[in-house]
Formats: structure tokens, C-alpha cells, sequence
């Protein structure tokens, strides 16, 4: 019997994206297009089994083995450092990790700087490869208010084209790291069905 | 002693096995105390899987810790002896940070080391070990090996610094290659880098590409010999090489490797050659050695039991200890398991229910 792949794919326009790309892989569930609350679509045929998931939870399904596979956005991947196959850039979903503070700031290396991040271990490793101290201030949302109101003297957040932050007065200082979404693989499975994988692979590669 | 194999879990059954396979090529059982001088851990703490010791002091104010890990402790206590290989085994209990809740757990592990002059039979005999392990816990199985040797003969004619060299390895172990590409740029040795990534499978397959590469012939050699006695107890279908594997440089040399099996989401078998270990502890000899991670085979699937016992017998208060035990003696002579109790207890789910009154025993319920 043909073992089944499972996939977990980010929920949202991105997650569209990317099935259309395992389709062209000749991993179709057609089913997936049909208007549903569902979460969890298979095709038995072509042996893959597709599933929606909150986009930053798919590095914790495929990590776990919950599913074989899986795409992620680099950040994701950097924050959680998951131990897994970092198998593919698919140049899709592209923004940057980037420093923003409000335009009038400049930095006053003699002060601890407070950074507000939903990326806490991001901004640390950026700041301590610098040697530079900071106050990290996680928050779960609405980052870009935080130094208007005096809780931060930056953010740490992805930037996709900044309007955002021009809207808040914010631009950016540094970039960190470039971001974009991955195909990622639990080491496990790729043991064992290293031969879809590879397909997969190969075939957006060519894309 | 009659042990029934259905009462044990999946790792005590392997932790059996694992032994007895071990003892069967003459491998002796290293014992060690809970505790450990803390100092040991200290200064080689980045050979720990994690980070978190648990310390105590002891009565005479030394700082004691429960044990995270064995290897250290074995190389501590071995004796060096020239042409001599010590072989020791150990099932141990260790203490370590561990799962997303970043608390200690306790894991058992088995594993074995072998010390001294390691040569080529060693290794193959090592690997063969591993192998059959992971034979003894599921059908399905994967040893995937590398040579550290390799990786970095290729990594250190880059000419990079320390800090790309760490980046470059972590994607090594990703098996990244768009960002390992970008590490190496237009550097001369990159496509050779490169072609180790995406250099993986089948052992004899990759060893032929690995001549092609121009892989110093040396190490190849010793992927070889792993191979072919592998292939002499049939096991090298489930070999693969794969550079992936990547453990702390600053203490593996040669030879290392990682064993799957289908169903466990990581990897649960781990070691290879620590030469740089001993050199750091002050030791001449060599040592090979792998570990067992005991406590990932709860992930096997096992078919949950859908009762808890067999048989439950109610009695009513008027019966006679004996009679109970009679009834029960008979019906648990068949090899069914019985318990007895004055009344059904909540939640307990049983195959057949019957009565116990004046010595008579009836059936009341019956379940498929």
C-alpha cells in the first residue's frame, strides 16, 4: 500500500498559492477548491492528504510528525528553530524581518534598548550577535504602536511594504534577514517517504 | 520468572531486548550511581543534549547532580590500555530539560560505548549494533551515517569564518541548499559543498558518487567497510548516508550516525566516534559509542487494550474469603486476569461481569 503524505499547509492566500504548486506536482486533491469548513482534505489516488493550519503552527505539525511536510515563512523557522528539513525556498510570500522605529529616533548605544517583537529570540540573537543590550517586550499584536506610546524605543516585525508603518509614523532602520516561505520536511518521514518528497521538490524547482 | 511479554510497554520490552542483544557480543554492563559530580557536566557542558542539570549538595557540601547523561561518567572511569577495546553497555535512568514544556524528565536510555584502540572491525561492529537495535523495536528502519571527516575537509578549504562555518553546518544539517548556496558564493569548493547536501541514499550508491566528488579516499573507505558488514548480516538495505547528520564537531570525529524508525517523529537512536571527547577529558584512546532514546517509543502506535480486565467477579458481603479466592483461582488458572470487588467500580471496563452468592457463581453480563 502506497503510504500517504501528509501535509500541512498554511491557512490564508499564501496556503492557495502553495497547493496550486503541489497540484502542478501532481499532488491534486481537487476537493480543496470546493467551499468548505473543512480542514482536512484527501485523495487517496494520488496518496497525499492535505490539511489547513494557522500559519505559525506548521513548523509544530511537521516537527512533530504530525505531518511529512509542510510550508512555513522563514520567520517561523528562525523564531522556533524547529529541528527539521529546510528542504526549499519557494520564493513566494517575500517580506523582510526588519528594525522600525518612529522617524525622529536615534539610538543611544549607552542605553538599554527596549525592542517590542511578537519575534522575541529573533531580536535577541540579532542584538547579542551585535553585543548590544536590550529590554525585549513581547507583545502578541498591534506592534507598531508601542513606541508611539513610549512602551518601546523599536519593533522588531516583518515588513511587507510598509505602509503600515508609514501609517504610524515608523520606518525601518536595519533589515535583519530576508523572509519567505519554505518547504520543510520532518526528518523522520523524509526517511521514509523520501521518494514523494523528492518529487515534490524536484518538481517546483522546476517551476 | 515467567514474564508475560503483553504487560510490558514498548520500551521496557525494547530495554530487554537491547540488553541482551549487547551482552550477546560481549559487551558488560556499566552500573553508575544516580549522582555525579556536578563539575563533570560543567566543563563539558555543550556535549549535553540540553542544558538543565539537577543539582543538589550533599552532606559534605559537594555539588552533586542526577545524572543527565552516561557517556561522560564511562570515559571517566575507563582505564586506558594499549590494543585493548573496553566494550560496556548501560540501561540507565537520566535527568534531562526536555519537550516544549522546557522541564526535566526522566529518560531511559540504553546505549553502549566501546573505548580504547577502535579500528575498522570496531566500527562495523558498532554500526552492525545500531543496526540490529533498531531492528528490535520496529521493522521499519532507517540508519542514516556521515562522516564528519568529510564535511569538514570539504567546509574548511572555504575559508570561512567561524561564524559562516557554524551557519553553514546548521544548514548542512537542514539540508538547506539555497542558503548554504548563499554562504558559500562564488568560492571554489562550493559546488563540492553543495553536491554533499543533496548527496544522499542508498550507502553503495552515494559511495560511488563520492569517488566521483573526489572525497578524500580514505574516509570512503571507512563508509566501505561499514557497508559491507552490513551486508553481511543483510542489513545494509536500510543503510543510508546521508551528511545531514550532524553532531557537535567539537566532539565527533569519523563516523557518526542517527537511527529512524517509521512512526517516531525524531530521530531515536544517536552516537559515533568522540575521539575530540576524549582529547578534552584528557584521554589518549579512541570511542565509539551510541545511544538509545527509550522514552521516544511511547510515540509507537500500541492498540490501546479495550478492557482493563478479563473477568470481574462481585461478591456480596455474606461470602467467605475462600470462596472468593476459589472462584477467582479457577477462573484466573484459564489465564484470564480476574479481580474481585464488593461492587463495580466506577469507569472499569471488563469482558465479562459475574456474581459470587453462597459459593454459586453466575454470569450476569457477557461483552464481545
Amino acid at each position: 500500500m502506497k503510504k500517504m503524505l501528509n501535509v500541512a499547509l498554511p491557512k490564508g492566500r499564501l496556503g492557495e498559492k502553495v497547493y496550486d504548486m503541489f497540484e502542478k506536482a501532481g499532488f491534486e486533491c481537487p476537493s480543496i477548491k470546493e467551499e468548505s469548513r473543512k480542514l482536512i482534505f484527501e485523495n487517496e489516488a494520488a496518496g497525499v492528504r492535505y490539511f489547513w493550519v494557522k500559519p505559525s503552527d506548521v513548523a509544530i505539525y511537521v516537527e512533530r510528525g504530525a505531518a511529512d511536510i509542510g510550508v512555513a515563512g522563514k520567520d517561523i523557522l528562525l523564531e522556533y528553530a524547529p529541528d527539521v528539513y529546510e528542504l526549499f525556498d519557494l520564493d513566494i510570500g517575500k517580506c523582510r524581518m526588519a528594525v522600525a522605529a518612529p522617524r525622529d529616533f536615534r539610538d543611544n548605544p549607552q542605553k538599554t534598548l527596549k525592542v517590542a517583537t511578537k519575534f522575541s529570540n529573533i531580536a535577541q540573537s540579532y542584538y547579542s550577535s551585535k553585543g548590544r543590550d536590550i529590554d525585549i517586550i513581547h507583545l502578541n499584536g498591534s506592534i507598531e504602536i508601542a513606541p508611539i506610546l513610549g512602551l518601546s524605543d523599536v519593533i522588531v516585525d516583518i515588513v511587507e511594504t510598509g505602509t503600515t508603518l508609514k501609517e504610524n509614523n515608523l520606518e525601518v532602520f536595519e533589515t535583519i534577514v530576508p523572509i519567505s516561505a519554505r518547504l520543510i520536511a520532518n526528518k523522520s518521514s523524509f526517511m521514509f517517504k523520501s521518494e514523494q518528497i523528492e518529487k515534490i521538490v524536484n518538481s517546483m524547482k522546476n517551476m | 520468572m515467567n514474564i508475560s511479554d503483553k504487560n510490558l510497554k514498548n520500551e521496557e520490552r525494547a530495554s530487554f531486548a537491547l540488553r541482551s542483544l549487547y551482552a550477546g557480543y560481549g559487551y558488560s554492563q556499566f552500573k553508575m550511581s544516580k549522582f555525579e559530580e556536578y563539575d563533570l557536566y560543567v566543563r563539558n557542558k555543550d556535549f549535553l543534549i540540553s542544558d538543565g542539570v539537577i543539582t543538589f549538595t550533599d552532606t559534605n557540601g559537594r555539588l552533586l547532580a542526577l545524572k543527565p547523561d552516561v557517556t561522560l561518567s564511562i570515559i571517566k572511569n575507563c582505564k586506558e590500555e594499549t590494543g585493548v577495546v573496553q566494550k560496556m553497555y548501560y540501561n540507565e535512568n537520566v535527568y534531562r530539560v526536555s519537550g516544549s514544556t522546557k522541564s526535566f524528565r526522566e529518560i531511559m536510555q540504553v546505549g553502549l560505548e566501546c573505548i580504547g584502540d577502535i579500528d575498522a572491525y570496531c566500527i562495523s561492529e558498532v554500526l552492525t549494533l545500531a543496526a540490529k537495535s533498531l531492528i528490535t523495536i520496529s521493522d521499519e528502519w532507517v540508519l542514516d551515517i556521515s562522516h564528519i571527516g568529510i564535511l569538514l575537509d570539504v567546509i574548511d578549504a572555504l575559508g570561512l569564518s567561524d561564524e559562516e562555518k557554524r551557519a553553514l553546518i546548521k544548514c548542512v544539517g537542514e539540508k538547506n541548499l539555497h542558503e548554504a548556496a548563499l554562504i558559500c558564493g562564488e568560492r571554489e569548493g562550493a559546488p563540492l559543498l553543495l553536491s554533499l547536501i543533496s548527496t544522499y541514499g542508498n550507502a553503495s550508491d552515494v559511495t560511488k558518487k563520492l569517488y566521483a566528488l573526489g572525497v578524500r579516499e580514505e574516509y570512503i573507505r571507512e563508509l566501505e567497510d561499514i557497508c559491507n558488514a552490513l551486508d553481511v548480516c543483510g542489513l545494509s538495505d536500510n543503510l543510508r548516508i546521508d551528511f545531514s547528520v550532524v553532531d557537535d564537531i567539537k566532539y565527533y570525529n569519523g563516523i557518526v550516525f542517527k537511527g529512524y524508525v517509521h512512526g517516531i517523529p525524531q530521530s531515536i537512536l544517536s552516537g559515533g566516534r568522540y575521539d575530540n571527547l576524549m582529547r578534552r577529558m584528557g584521554k589518549r584512546a579512541g570511542a565509539i559509542g551510541f545511544a538509545v532514546y527509550l522514552d521516544a517509543l511511547e510515540a509507537l502506535s500500541e492498540k490501546s487494550e479495550r478492557y482493563d480486565v478479563d473477568t470481574l467477579i462481585i461478591y456480596d458481603e455474606n461470602e467467605t474469603a475462600l470462596n472468593i479466592n476459589r472462584a477467582a483461582t479457577r477462573i484466573r488458572d484459564t489465564g484470564a486476569s480476574v479481580i474481585a470487588q464488593r461492587k463495580i467500580p466506577e469507569k472499569l471496563r471488563y469482558k465479562r461481569l459475574l456474581k459470587l452468592s453462597c459459593g454459586e457463581v453466575t454470569v450476569l453480563e457477557e461483552n464481545a
